[in-house]
């Protein structure tokens, strides 16, 4: 094991930890629900992150593989009983193939197009899961609960078990796309976002590249609605819908793109910004809507991105003056490289 | 799936005539939607997301202002002029600084947008559907064209568009201000230092892109119901329609617009409940075979 992984490992060790001690401390049933709905939408988002941060490929259709994870893990549940382990891998298999059909046309596109038919697509199968009424329940959603039997001791109809098994859901899952990010693939991610064409020069084959990203991230991005609908017990049709990718697109932006646990951040900030907007305002979106644009038109960027280039910033003129002090006049350019390393 | 329906249908002239007139109305509303959005991605290159919320107000403000005054000429007015001064303030409040921008703020700032004018909309006229009735001049026994029942407000919202589609293209061809959007849409900095005020004309585009739907919704408030969320539904279907017709195209556009409009209503014939994916798949293989879009010029 290389001794980055090592870190990152240790670190997933010590979060898990950390969230297994949580409801020690407390025994409000509101932090353990708060933690799985992170769990669920912090596995969306960073898998969006994929998508945006590390491909630039702004997917605004995303919402279609979290509530196809969340409705195959249930209709699998309800029809079929396996084991909840080989449903959860069922599903991400399920998502992985329909990311696979829909990146295949998608991620030739650019910008915009890329974008909006992402949406459409999404669209499509929102619409599918309202008509198709014998098999997803249409618009009341996939209802009558999901059975949870047990499995290696497991027994997730327990609340705090469930909270145990999200959480190791979540740490297993940012482990897993931490490690996609820090390899070889990530890296040629990254290159294919900032210069395609010499991507091409480099032989690289950038549809097979972006299409790999994509199918990864919808992978992810079904292991979130697997978490909602153990957590909800069911599936909604606006699990599919499009603000369901509104708001994923915005946790991604209120964290910041660059670090990588930036949608975690977004997720907490947005988590608690809905509890807060619900208790106080009748008019969700009205409020929720104003928040976001104070946020892109005066932020214009993610909290975690204001952090680190503030940081950077500090650190550039903290290495200047030291230059400056040691009458060396060498620039700092050390600082831009780790930057674009990120 | 239902295909003897869809046979059934194709081999009488009467049923074909219905499902036709109908789908050119679906067509005409899209049309008039989608080619303010092809205008406004032509010139300014953003997708305007909340295009879909001028359609709803124009929508909403024609049944208001039908209620009020009785009359269908007033409430067509009102709609797309109330609709056309809402878009100039967003445009100058908000528009205005994402062009340009990066993808991500562009989507957000919309997505912002069409948050707060739903909830704004339900305000205003509450949450539930709402209908407007048919205006008096209307409510007449429908006409039979080759035995098909066609309703006559369906062939003034067919004509009215057309006629729309005829004068835009004109007005885009022939007028100074047609040329100067053309040009704008090939090139906006050569047209700045040319000495035309690009910031006025990105206004005065995209209020006539708005004027257009909230147009659409005074002509769609008769025979659609209204909810805060009607916007959302047609951008999306108005976006299939410019990927079809091509980005940019007036011509695609319209073309779009009416392929949709006859898939739908054929569609729901043949396939009831997937009538929604033939859209999607035609968009899909429209993007597999020609990526610009059946009229688009630039790759995409």
């Amino acid at each position: 094991m290389t001794r980055p992984a090592l870190r990152d490992g240790l670190f997933g060790l010590a979060a898990f930890l950390i969230l297994a001690a949580l409801p020690l401390l407390t025994t409000s049933s509101a932090l353990v629900d708060f933690v799985i709905r992170c769990a669920a939408l912090g596995l969306f988002a960073t898998s969006l992150n994929l998508l945006v941060g590390y491909g630039g490929m702004v997917s605004f259709g995303h919402g279609l593989f979290f509530g196809m994870g969340a409705y195959s893990f249930g209709i699998i549940m309800q029809r079929t009983g396996m084991p909840i382990p080989l449903a959860i891998l069922l599903t991400m298999a399920v998502a992985a193939v329909a990311a696979l059909a829909v990146g295949a046309i998608c991620v030739k596109l650019k910008d915009i197009y890329f974008t909006f038919v992402t949406l459409a697509f999404q669209m499509l199968v929102h619409s599918m899961i309202i008509a198709w009424v014998p098999v997803t329940g249409g618009d009341q959603g996939l209802r009558g609960g999901i059975p949870r039997p047990s499995f290696l001791g497991i027994n997730l109809a327990d609340q705090k078990q469930l909270y145990l098994f999200s959480a190791a859901l979540l740490v297993l899952g940012l482990l897993a796309m931490r490690h996609i990010v820090s390899s070889p693939f990530g890296y040629t991610l990254r290159l294919v976002r900032d210069n395609p064409t010499r991507a091409v020069f480099l032989g690289v084959d950038v549809y097979r590249t972006r299409l790999t990203a994509f199918v990864l991230a919808g992978v992810f991005a079904s292991l979130g609605g697997v978490v909602m609908s153990l957590f909800v017990s069911g599936a909604y049709p606006e699990f599919a819908f499009w603000t369901m990718s509104g708001e994923a697109v915005f946790i991604v932006m209120l964290g910041g793109t660059a670090a990588f646990l930036g949608p975690m951040v977004g997720t907490v900030l947005l988590l608690l910004l809905n509890d807060f907007v619900t208790r106080v305002a009748e008019h969700h979106g009205l409020v929720l809507g104003t928040v976001i644009l104070l946020f892109a038109l005066g932020l214009r960027k993610g909290l975690l991105d204001f952090v680190m280039d503030w940081r950077a910033a500090r650190r550039t003129r903290a290495q200047a003056d030291a230059d400056r002090i040691a009458g060396t006049n060498t620039i700092a350019g050390t600082d831009k490289i780790e930057r674009v390393a990120t | 799936m239902d295909l003897n329906a869809l046979t059934e249908c194709l081999s009488s002239t009467s049923c074909m005539v219905t499902q036709a007139t109908s789908g050119f109305i679906i067509g005409m509303l899209l049309f008039l939607v989608a080619v303010g959005l092809t205008l406004i991605f032509g010139v300014m290159k953003i997708v305007n997301f909340t295009h879909g919320a001028f359609y709803m107000i124009g929508a909403y403000l024609a049944m208001t202002v039908f209620q009020m005054t009785g009359s269908y000429t007033l409430a067509l007015l009102g709609a797309a002029v109330g609709a056309c001064l809402f878009g100039v303030v967003v445009e100058r409040c908000f528009m205005q600084r994402i062009y340009g921008g990066n993808v991500l703020m562009q989507l957000l700032v919309c997505y912002a947008l069409v948050l707060i004018l739903d909830d704004l909309v339900r305000i205003v006229w509450g949450p539930e559907f709402k209908s407007m009735g048919m205006p008096d001049a209307f409510r007449v026994p429908p006409l039979f064209i080759m035995g098909g029942v066609v309703p006559p407000f369906y062939l003034f919202l067919i004509a009215a568009a057309l006629s729309i589609a005829v004068i835009l293209g004109l007005a885009l061809a022939r007028t100074r201000f047609g040329k100067t959007i053309r040009a704008a849409a090939h090139n906006p900095a050569m047209v700045s230092v040319l000495g035309i005020n690009t910031g006025l004309l990105f206004t005065g585009v995209f209020a006539l892109g708005c004027l257009l739907a909230g147009l659409a919704g005074g002509l769609a408030a008769p025979v659609r119901s209204l909810t805060p969320g009607m916007g959302f539904s047609i951008l999306i279907e108005s976006f299939i329609v410019t990927v079809i017709g091509g980005m940019g195209s007036i011509l695609g556009a319209l073309v779009g617009a009416l392929l949709i409009g006859l898939i739908r209503t054929f569609g729901a014939l043949g396939f009831p409940l997937f009538t929604e994916a033939l859209m999607y798949l035609a968009m899909a293989i429209v993007l597999i075979v020609k990526p610009s879009g059946l009229f688009g010029r630039e790759a995409a």
